[in-house]
């Protein structure tokens, strides 16, 4: 009876390990082999999904007239109008996902219903992104792994894979030159630099799952997720009222959308001035840029003049390490002038860099301190060896005359063991 | 043969006191063997000199150090900047430290090369030998003791060997650390070890060497042995010899000092990373280089251990030297020290080059 017993359970055991999809679909080869072959890396497999588990059937039956049969609920080739949904019966399950990852969000279908894909699917379009085009289809990878096309690091070129395809785009009327665009931003720079996976990728302005371009008024709000100081300041400067009363987006007129480049007070004063775009250097407007462009300017020289002197006495081996740490409270008041700047008011950027200057002055000082200090121990070195150099001349004067007329003083006896 | 400038004065107020005629007597009769190789002689003296260029220059640095984990590197740095000449007291002890140490070594080699540790002088290279030993531990203690980021994560890395020392490994990285990773504690220990418990005993090592130095005199090579050979007077002319020399380490020394003042670094913080390239001061870099290059297990003993008693036994060997380099009738195995010596000379030198540039 025990016998039985233990047959029974192992081949219950054996049917429940058994997959017939893949055994199958492995023998076939070619495109019939390759979604079991990608979803060998997929997130869904390593969870202990089946392809029965979107695709419907029974993957215990080694009779494919069963086992894709509509009988046992085989739907075969999703349609792509039906994507979302499929994916939607389990990621909008709280019950089910968290049992598997208790913090996963279950919001994707609800958030994608309202996106512009979203809206366009269920008009009918189904040419537009839906699931499987941004996560793939058979080889879905965890959002962590650096192979996901939604991996932080690649999503940029995932979404270019259609909003950079002018064929694509076409009937959209959309522009397809905002890869190429944010290729030369410093957001592209901080991300495939200095591999900072916390800059800003389409998905961080757009969303992802409800994915919608922002509006002019909400520009400001975007991008101050992030940049929440400037934000501020921008939202009590007097261009906030004027910019809202012209239907200007805020951040954008002036940084521009995709091709963030690297601001400077260049963009106050002089040749590449935005500034004087629209306002005259006689106005207000304009006597305020040049005064903020000055100020921050002389804080900037005066920052490098110190760090040239610390630098030079630092190489001299000197302890400036004091010094350094003041200039690094310099660096600091630098770039509160430089966010300033998004109040344009004189007076903002006035107090930081007044504090910039005075720190500066103290680290330039200890600079200059440690390298007359350098140069006192050259001196003091010079003497000391020419003082070291006489006195071993004497020494040397001293044993010849100690040993004048004889062999080192030398006396000859047995050599001692 | 006579030289001049040596007169007998009368009998003083304090040699009466004191008795100094008779150590005039005992440094008037002292001579130092004059051959080809007389100038290694030097090297003891040098090491010497150092030593109590060290002494000095530490009593003066404990004037301003402070032995805490808060305010060890701070005090550090105000000896650098604040502290007038600081800066120099501070550079000249560290590089003198090192140039003990490499002076030690020249000594030590030169000892073996010239065969002067054979009968009746192996208490002296017994001693010599374990004042090298204390020389690498006030190095070891010492290099904690402004608490940067090097010193911390080098000791770190120390401790952990010693640790890996069976049976008593782990009892020992706990007396040395003062608790189970590298610490206050670990700072006050070291630094009570480097100003008081290694002084104490170098001091007391230091008088047994000189005294046997004394007591024997300084040896000649064996190929000159019962032949006739020319002496110098240890003083005044030997010593004014030394006296350059000495010299010449102290312009070395201040030149050092001026210009390559030794680095502070940046304070330790025990819950950062260890930075990349880390590496012990020199004199350790050839064991370091070897365990680095073992693999993890050796047979199935773990690398590490296998390295460390090797170096344990390597160090046994080299100190028991002259009772292995004579045979049973006290005869010298000249040849089995020199090929030893040249073998760990080899040895010593290839790795830690090796191990500085890797």
């Amino acid at each position: 009876m025990r016998l039985l017993l233990l047959l029974v359970t192992f081949s219950l055991a054996a049917m429940a390990a058994k997959d017939t999809c893949v055994e199958c679909h492995n023998a076939l080869g070619g495109d019939l082999q390759a979604p079991v072959q990608a979803f060998a890396v997929d997130v869904h497999k390593r969870a202990g999904f089946s392809c029965a588990d979107c695709h419907g059937g029974d993957r215990n039956s080694e009779d494919y007239e069963v086992s894709m049969s509509k009988a046992r609920g085989y739907q075969g080739k999703i349609a792509r109008a039906e994507v979302p949904k499929l994916c939607g019966r389990c990621h909008s399950d709280a019950n089910l996902i968290h049992k598997f990852k208790p913090q996963q969000r279950v919001d994707q279908l609800a958030q994608y219903v309202t996106s512009i894909h979203g809206k366009r699917l269920a008009a009918g379009d189904t040419a537009v992104a839906n699931c499987v085009d941004c996560h793939s289809v058979h080889d879905i990878r965890d959002v962590k792994d650096p192979q996901a096309p939604v991996y932080p690091g690649r999503v940029v070129q995932t979404c270019a894979r259609c909003h950079a395809d002018r064929a694509h785009m076409a009937k959209y009327k959309l522009p397809t030159n905002q890869f190429e665009e944010y290729r030369s931003s410093v957001h592209w720079d901080a991300l495939s630099k200095r591999n900072d996976l916390s800059a800003p990728t389409c998905a961080s302005c757009h969303g992802n799952h409800g994915a919608t371009p922002p509006q002019v008024s909400s520009v400001a709000a975007v991008c101050g997720t992030c940049h929440a100081l400037q934000q501020d300041l921008y939202n009590s400067s007097p261009h906030k009222a004027a910019f809202d009363a012209m239907g200007a987006a805020g951040c954008v007129a002036c940084h521009s959308n995709h091709a963030v480049r690297r601001p400077s007070e260049a963009l106050l004063a002089g040749d590449k001035a935005l500034c004087s775009q629209c306002h005259d250097a006689d106005s207000v407007g304009g006597k305020t840029a040049a005064a903020m462009h000055r100020q921050i300017q002389s804080l900037a020289d005066s920052l490098a003049r110190s760090n040239e002197v610390v630098t030079r006495a630092r190489r001299a081996g000197m302890e400036v390490s004091e010094a350094i740490v003041k200039l690094a409270d310099g660096q600091e008041r630098l770039v509160k002038a430089r966010v300033a700047v998004h109040n344009f008011r004189e007076d903002a950027v006035a107090l930081p860099v007044k504090e910039g200057l005075t720190i500066a002055s103290e680290a330039h000082r200890a600079g200059q301190e440690a390298l007359a200090e350098r140069d006192f121990r050259r001196v003091g070195l010079g003497v000391s060896l020419a003082c070291i150099l006489l006195t071993l001349a004497g020494l040397w004067l001293a044993i010849g005359w100690l040993e004048s007329g004889s062999s080192r003083g030398s006396q000859t006896t047995g050599g001692d063991p | 043969m006579a030289t001049r400038g040596l007169e007998t004065p009368q009998p003083g107020w304090l040699d009466e006191r004191l008795g100094l005629s008779s150590i005039r007597k005992v440094i008037e009769h002292k001579a130092v063997p004059l051959h080809s190789a007389t100038m290694w002689y030097y090297f003891g003296g040098i090491t010497l000199f150092l030593f109590v260029i060290q002494v000095l220059t530490g009593i003066l640095l404990l004037l301003y150090y402070r032995p805490t984990t808060s305010e060890a590197f701070e005090s550090v740095q105000f000896i650098m900047t604040r502290v007038k000449f600081g800066w120099l007291i501070r550079s000249v002890h560290s590089w003198s430290a090192n140039l003990m140490i490499l002076s030690a070594f020249i000594h030590m080699f030169s000892v073996v090369f010239l065969h002067a540790y054979r009968r009746p002088r192996e208490m002296t290279w017994f001693s010599g030998i374990g004042l090298l030993a204390l020389a690498m531990a006030f190095g070891f203690s010492g290099y904690l003791l402004p608490w940067n980021t090097i010193s911390y994560f080098a000791t770190k890395v120390g401790t952990d060997m010693a640790a890996s020392v069976p049976v008593l490994g782990p009892h020992l990285a706990r007396f040395l650390r003062g608790g189970e990773d590298v610490g206050g504690a670990t700072l006050t220990r070291f630094f009570g070890f480097h100003v008081a418990v290694l002084p104490g005993i170098t001091t007391l090592l230091m008088l047994l060497h000189l005294g046997l130095v004394q007591r024997f005199g300084i040896s000649s090579p064996p190929k000159l042995e019962g032949k006739p050979i020319a002496q110098m007077p240890f003083f005044p002319n030997f010593f004014l010899r030394e006296l350059m020399a000495w010299y010449a380490a102290l312009a070395m020394l201040g030149t050092l000092g001026a210009l390559f003042p030794w680095e502070l670094g940046e304070k330790a913080d025990p819950f950062a990373s260890a930075p990349a390239g880390i590496r012990p001061e020199w004199y350790f870099l050839a064991p370091f280089y070897t365990l680095k290059l073992l693999p993890s297990h050796i047979w199935v003993l773990e690398g590490e251990l296998v390295g460390l008693v090797g170096f344990g036994l390597l160090a046994v060997f080299w100190a028991s030297l002259p009772l292995w380099a004579a045979n049973r009738n006290g005869l010298l195995r000249a040849r089995w020290a020199t090929g030893a010596g040249i073998l760990l000379l080899a040895y010593y030198s290839t790795f830690s080059i090796l191990g500085y540039w890797r």
